[in-house]
């Protein structure tokens, strides 16, 4: 199995999606017509699912999508094109297209060299390509199995498995000239449990920039088993409390919490519009020093992670805020050249079709020194967040919400009673100052961030963590 | 017949054996401008297209499916794409209930919802248009501070859908939009608002309807407060009742009742709502933005009433859901583009106006919360359990009027108990981009979340 996946991995990557030279003539297009920057960003992605709902094998779905996406800067304009037409003849013309921008351009033949060539490759062990589908069923069956054995009153599970890769080159008119390989493999469970008070539901995703070697028989279980238990558990819930109340979050899925409360705002494209409310606080204290927030492309294996971002430069550690004092905003190519800096490597882009912007790749909150039962034991009345659903926030105000999927009651320093869905709202800059005790339990989730309709896989993590108020947005008096 | 259309035939004819195939294609073109300062930051165009491909057999327990899609429709992506539905076929479990859709005799609506002017439309005047809008909200007030972003964006799209059960299906569209996001400042806070104005054509456009709504949205929001909890009465404005509307319409589809995922299962007949509610989706009313001819399998899109006067009336089905459900599908199938397999959906949601026009119900509910904008809609409401609970801003209503500006606030119930308490529906319709329609929408008993 190992051996064949290196064989074939050899072979994948002597095909170059797009010779040098080629890319070389296409960037010479787009800048011969007046263009100060032009770059090239060819990819070839293939992706696999597969569902189980009902006990039903119900599809399996395989997609190629391949095509190529030229921008040309021009001041402070930038024009676009994409094709599925990789000939040169196909990328010439889409050159001329982002090139259009630039009216009036001189017309001449622009020569652009290129660096040698910055190339990565997946670290995953199992190539989603070596997995029979047949192992894959394996895995949605031993779920589904694994899901019902919790209780009779689960009454629907869904399975999901999916995976892609996505190799990439990307140059550009500076002598940019990288390459990536980026396989992706996520699992999910959703439960419907039945009880007297309705239906409830439970969700568990594991996912990871790597291969099938995730999907252990054992994670698999545990998260079929966690996804049952949440609903199961959820039968019993009490409508969630109204109005202000300390929040404990449980490490991991908490950390949606950072990247939308102020991940998004520390974003430069927001920065640059004055449309962030950390826009010129560089320097200053904006959070609790429990705080420490790190944007982190290098770690291996994480739902965020890249080695080179989409635009060509290498991933990196970027500390936004440090023990509550912001440090600086994350960049993409376009926004540090504008401010005469290099990105800090978080220009990404959904695809071949979009234009890369500032986009977080695994951003956490590092671990305190405290004990998480301790925390909870000194809350006396508050809600334990164990698992949170998604956010959503208005940079401009700092505004945001995101729904708690699995909360319980403290009451005297105890987890009592669980609570039906709800959204927790706040603003950023204010609930980052109510950070009042950061555990040692780190732990990371993977999501999908979703920005001017273009969606990434992001990680987000943080440890067991208190705010000592939040506003809970339930229903009950 | 169309090139697209003929494309798909010939894929078909590639059938083997007793296999079934469905082909689906889609090409389009688009464009995008953005405007910045009185500068184009960004302008985009580019033409797509791409093939999903599902591969049907027949077994003893039922048919089993496959399916494969590909960004292009080169002919080795064409081919691999058969080839892989083709394996993927394989691996699932055979279901009594699968199978195509076959042609049922209804007829296809009349519906031209192509204006080629968008297309013939100069770019340059599009442009114009985006640097005009960024232009009127930047000027328009002294309290905008900043204008995010003024876009304005075009699409011409069409679809073929053939299969080897007699689906011979081909529609366009096209469309036109500009919308605009302005942040205003009073000396103490920021606050934001955007405005929109969106037609088949920019011919359709009125930039300054967008631009007055970004203005006003965004300014009369300074100064706006997070007021103390309260149960009170919430009165929706159009954008957010479609935002209910969508969320309550994705219940009310086939596929979530037969799976055991909507909270409306088992209740046709029943009373859900109040009386004067009355919910419809009907694609073939070309008003809507999201109306089309045909369904995602490639049946005539046909009016279903779903809710009539209070009363749960019925589903939308695709093919596969309705056998389930034991009935024919209503012509509902949507699907996610090229990768997505069709599924019943609401296409084209909307609400029978009632008598009221917005001042109208404010005066009759009195006191109150209006609500401008939602926020959280993804993550705050479960469309199968029904709880509901999603961040807002807005303004309080007094004495019948709108009054002091509100944010970070939640308002919360359930979406079963919210249809039960609407107490008033607009006359205001507002025809919006996406799956619902929307208009001034009352509904008492609501929880509000503050201070």
């Amino acid at each position: 199995m190992a051996s064949s996946r290196v064989d074939g991995t050899l072979c994948e990557m002597e095909s170059t999606l797009v010779e040098a030279d080629v890319l070389q003539r296409v960037l010479g297009e787009a800048m011969g017509r007046g263009g100060e920057f032009a770059e090239v960003f060819v990819e070839d992605r293939s992706t696999a699912s597969a569902v189980l709902d009902q006990r039903r094998i119900e599809e399996l779905s395989s997609g190629r999508d391949r095509g190529a996406g030229i921008r040309v800067v021009v001041g402070e304009t930038t024009g676009f094109a994409h094709t599925a037409d990789l000939s040169e003849a196909g990328l010439l013309q889409a050159a001329r297209a982002a090139a259009a921008v630039a009216r009036g351009g001189g017309g001449g033949v622009v020569e652009i060299a290129l660096n040698g060539l910055d190339s990565h490759r997946s670290t995953a062990r199992t190539m989603p390509r070596d997995v029979d589908k047949a192992r894959k069923i394996d895995v949605l069956r031993l779920a589904d199995d694994i899901a019902r054995s919790e209780g009779g009153s689960i009454s629907q599970v869904q399975v999901g498995l999916g995976d892609s890769t996505r190799r990439f080159v990307v140059a550009n008119s500076e002598g940019v000239y990288a390459s990536d390989e980026q396989v992706r493999t996520r699992f999910n469970v959703s439960c419907v449990a039945v009880g007297d008070g309705g239906m409830q539901t439970g969700y568990r995703p594991l996912a990871a920039t790597l291969g099938f070697e995730i999907l252990t028989d054992e994670a698999v279980a545990d998260a079929a088993r966690a996804a049952a238990r949440q609903a199961i558990t959820k039968l019993d819930a009490r409508p969630a409390p109204s109005g202000d109340l300390p929040v404990v979050l449980a490490g991991g899925s908490g950390g949606i919490l950072f990247h939308e409360a102020c991940g998004h705002g520390l974003e430069a494209d927001a920065i640059l519009k004055q449309a962030s409310v950390y826009a010129g606080k560089v320097g200053q204290q904006v959070a609790s020093p429990l705080v420490t927030l790190v944007d982190d492309g290098t770690v291996v294996g994480e739902w965020g992670h890249l080695a080179v971002d989409d635009e060509g430069r290498a991933g990196a550690r970027n500390v936004l805020i440090e023990d509550g004092v912001l440090t600086d905003y994350m960049w993409d190519y376009l926004r540090a050249r504008k401010e005469g800096r290099r990105s800090s490597g978080n220009g990404r882009r959904q695809s071949y079709q979009y234009l890369p912007m500032v986009r977080m790749t695994n951003t956490y909150l590092l671990a305190g020194t405290s004990d998480a039962s301790e925390i909870i034991a000194q809350t006396p009345r508050g809600v334990y967040v164990a698992q949170l659903g998604g956010g959503q926030v208005n940079t401009a105000t700092g505004d945001f919400v995101f729904g708690m999927t699995s909360a319980f009651m403290i009451e005297d320093g105890v987890i009592t009673y669980p609570l039906r869905d709800c959204n927790l709202i706040g603003n950023g800059p204010e609930v980052l100052q109510r950070v009042d005790a950061v555990a040692t339990d780190f732990s990371m989730t993977p999501g999908t961030c979703g920005k001017d309709g273009q969606s990434v896989p992001v990680g987000t993590g943080q440890a067991t963590m208190r705010l000592t108020g939040v506003t809970i947005g339930g229903a009950a008096a | 017949m169309s090139e697209l259309l003929e494309r798909a035939q010939r894929i078909l004819d590639s059938a083997t054996g007793s296999e079934q195939i469905e082909v689906y294609l889609s090409s389009g073109v688009d464009t995008e401008v953005q405007a910045y300062q009185g500068e184009i930051e960004q302008l985009s165009s580019a033409s797509s297209s791409g093939v999903g491909i599902r591969i049907l057999r027949e077994g003893a327990g039922g048919a089993q499916v496959g399916v494969a899609w590909a960004g292009s429709l080169s002919d080795e992506a064409i081919e691999d794409a058969l080839r892989e539905a083709r394996d993927n076929v394989t691996f699932a479990t055979e279901d009594e209930y699968i199978a195509f859709a076959r042609p049922d005799g209804v007829t296809p609506a009349l519906l031209d919802l192509v204006d080629p002017s968008v297309t013939t439309t100069p770019i340059e005047e599009k442009i114009a248009m985006a640097i005009e809008l960024e232009r009127m909200v930047r000027t328009g007030d002294p309290r905008i501070r900043q204008v995010d972003s003024a876009n304005y964006s075009d699409y011409i799209a069409e679809a073929a859908i053939v299969s080897t059960s007699g689906i011979h299906a081909m529609y366009a569209r096209s469309g036109a939009y500009v919308s605009v996001e302005a942040i205003a400042n009073d000396g103490r806070d920021d606050q934001t608002g955007w405005g929109l104005s969106a037609g088949r054509a920019p011919r359709d456009l009125d930039i300054s309807v967008a631009a007055r709504d970004a203005i006003s949205r965004s300014t009369r929001m300074l100064g706006a407060v997070k007021p103390a909890s309260m149960k009170t009465t919430a009165v929706f404005d159009p954008r957010s009742s479609a935002m209910l509307f969508a969320i309550i319409g994705g219940a009310l589809s086939g596929e979530a009742v037969v799976r055991g995922r909507s909270f409306f299962a088992d209740r046709i007949g029943e009373v859900v709502a109040g009386d004067r509610f009355t919910l419809l989706d009907d694609p073939t009313d070309p008003r809507h933005f999201a109306a089309s001819v045909f369904d995602g399998e490639g049946l005539a899109c046909r009016r279903n009433v779903l809710i009539d006067a209070g009363r749960l009336k019925g589903f939308v089905y695709d093919t596969v859901s309705a056998r389930r459900a034991g009935t024919s599908s209503t012509g509902s199938a949507v699907r996610g583009g090229i990768a997505g397999s069709p599924s019943a959906g609401c296409r084209a949601l909307q609400a029978l106006p009632g008598e009221l026009g917005q001042a109208e119900i404010l005066a009759a509910v009195g006191e109150g919360i209006y609500v401008e904008s939602l926020m959280g809609v993804h993550s705050g409401v479960n469309p199968i359990s029904g709880d509901f609970s999603v961040g807002v801003t807005g303004l309080m209503i007094r004495d019948g009027q709108l009054a002091e500006p509100v944010r970070e606030i939640t308002v919360a119930s359930t979406l079963q108990r919210m249809l039960l308490d609407v107490t008033h529906i607009g006359n205001d319709v507002e025809w919006l981009p996406g799956s619902a329609a929307g208009q001034t929408v009352a509904i008492s008993g609501i929880a509000v979340s503050g201070a």
